[in-house]
């Protein structure tokens, strides 16, 4: 499992390193991000290559994870 | 929300602010500008006397209104949040050369989709020479492209923007004696709608443009990164709306506001090779601030202080590109112009390989 990194990382750098992430094609990916348009982005694209998303927040910072 | 809701949603977002843009026009602004923001920053620069360029002075309620309307939403829906310090210097020099860029074109990228639904052809050529900036660009966010973090900052540093904006509104009310004014027929500072209308068409696309995250640069970017179209669907959008608006308020009134062609067409030259390399700057130095203009104003009502630096770095580049000669007009771009517009592709470039290149410590 992997977990990426990418608090104070504004878009479209958090879907970039998703993206080269999921290249090893893991059934699991945690990931940190800290604002809404990352949050919303990287599901969107999660979702795009078939993984589950869910989201839990804790002051202000989503932790995010995709599942397959 | 699904992905077709988001898509139908920015769809009818972009449809508003592009009927909106057109009705602005239709209410006084110059020909194919509802909004421009590197326009309208141009004229608060001279409003506030960075230049003297007396045809293009006047403190643009849209700009005010868009920042306003963002930090107004970002607070309702708790999204605001004060943060920067992602390499602040190199954003404000970025957003400098933006404005350089688009300054030779003669619009940001929002007024070059509303030149496309005014009809002028010109800005068929910046737009080739934005989606090629943007490639440019994309090619080195492949590349693992960063300007690095940013950090969690005093709220005071996030209302800095919207605080200036709210006292650039005083001063427009009230209109003192040291703040220009472009007079009664004196050029494109001098045509504007009323401040009501010009202000609520601010706030309400501030609003939406927040709640979309609508970005001019964003839609062809995500398109070659990701092949999503949620972005892209709004920049089309907007043309589409502003250009059946554009067709109506023609059929409908007195006035002539979509005009197919290239020669004559308002506040724009046909000098294609420099339109586009002007917007081939602009796609190019976006992409490494992360958004075109609108964006970062949108941004820095959230309370994003990198945001902020930009939008200043953009008015300091309007003030430089009027006091310096490198604003195109109407005739067409200036020699100084095109030095600064090749200056701007070398730094650019630069900017970008040492931000994508550099050796971790």
């Amino acid at each position: 499992m992997s977990l990426i990194d990418a608090r104070g990382l504004s878009c479209p750098e958090p879907v970039i390193l998703l993206r080269k992430a999921m290249a090893s094609k893991e059934a699991r990916y945690e990931m940190l991000v800290d604002n809404h348009a990352a949050k919303e982005n990287t599901s969107r694209y999660a979702k795009s290559q078939g993984y589950e998303v869910t989201v839990t927040e804790t002051n202000g910072e989503y932790k995010l994870v995709f599942k397959k | 929300m699904t992905k077709n809701k988001e898509k139908l949603t920015i769809i009818i977002a972009g449809c508003i602010i592009g009927v909106i843009s057109s009705l602005l026009v239709f209410f006084g602004n110059p020909a194919n500008m509802g909004f421009c923001i590197a326009c309208f920053l141009r004229d608060i620069a001279g409003g506030v006397g960075l230049h003297r360029a007396a045809a293009v002075q006047y403190i643009r309620p849209e700009i005010i209104g868009l920042v306003l309307g963002s930090f107004a939403v970002a607070l309702a829906k708790k999204e605001f949040s004060a943060k920067g310090g992602s390499s602040p210097i190199t954003r404000f020099m970025l957003g400098f050369f933006v404005m350089i860029g688009c300054l030779m074109f003669l619009g940001c990228p929002f007024r070059m989709i509303l030149r496309m639904a005014g009809g002028d052809l010109n800005a068929l050529f910046g737009l080739a020479g934005f989606v090629a900036g943007i490639l440019a660009g994309v090619f080195f966010l492949n590349k693992g492209y960063s300007l690095k973090r940013t950090y969690k900052l005093p709220s005071s540093d996030g209302v800095m923007l919207p605080v200036i904006m709210g006292s650039l509104l005083v001063l427009l009310a009230i209109a003192p004696a040291f703040i220009f004014f472009t007079e009664a027929d004196g050029g494109p500072g001098a045509k504007h709608a009323a401040i009501a209308i010009s202000l609520a068409a601010g706030l309400i696309v501030g609003a939406i443009a927040q709640r979309t995250r609508l970005c001019m640069v964003g839609g062809i970017r995500d398109m070659v990164l990701f092949r999503e179209s949620k972005l892209l669907l709004g920049f089309i959008a907007v043309f589409a709306g502003a250009l059946v608006c554009n067709l109506i308020l023609t059929a409908a009134t007195a006035g002539t506001y979509f005009n197919l062609g290239m020669a004559g067409q308002p506040v724009a030259h046909t000098d294609g090779l420099w339109n586009f390399l002007g917007m081939f700057l602009t796609g190019f130095g976006c992409i490494l601030l992360g958004g075109c203009p609108l964006r970062q104003l949108v941004l820095s009502g959230e309370g994003n202080a990198d945001s902020a630096i930009t939008v200043l770095g953009l008015i300091v580049g309007a003030a430089f590109c009027h006091n310096f000669g490198l604003a195109s007009s109407a005739e067409g771009p200036t020699e100084n112009g095109k030095i600064a517009v090749i200056i701007g592709i070398v730094f650019v470039t630069v900017i970008a390989c040492m931000n994508t290149f550099k050796k971790e410590k």
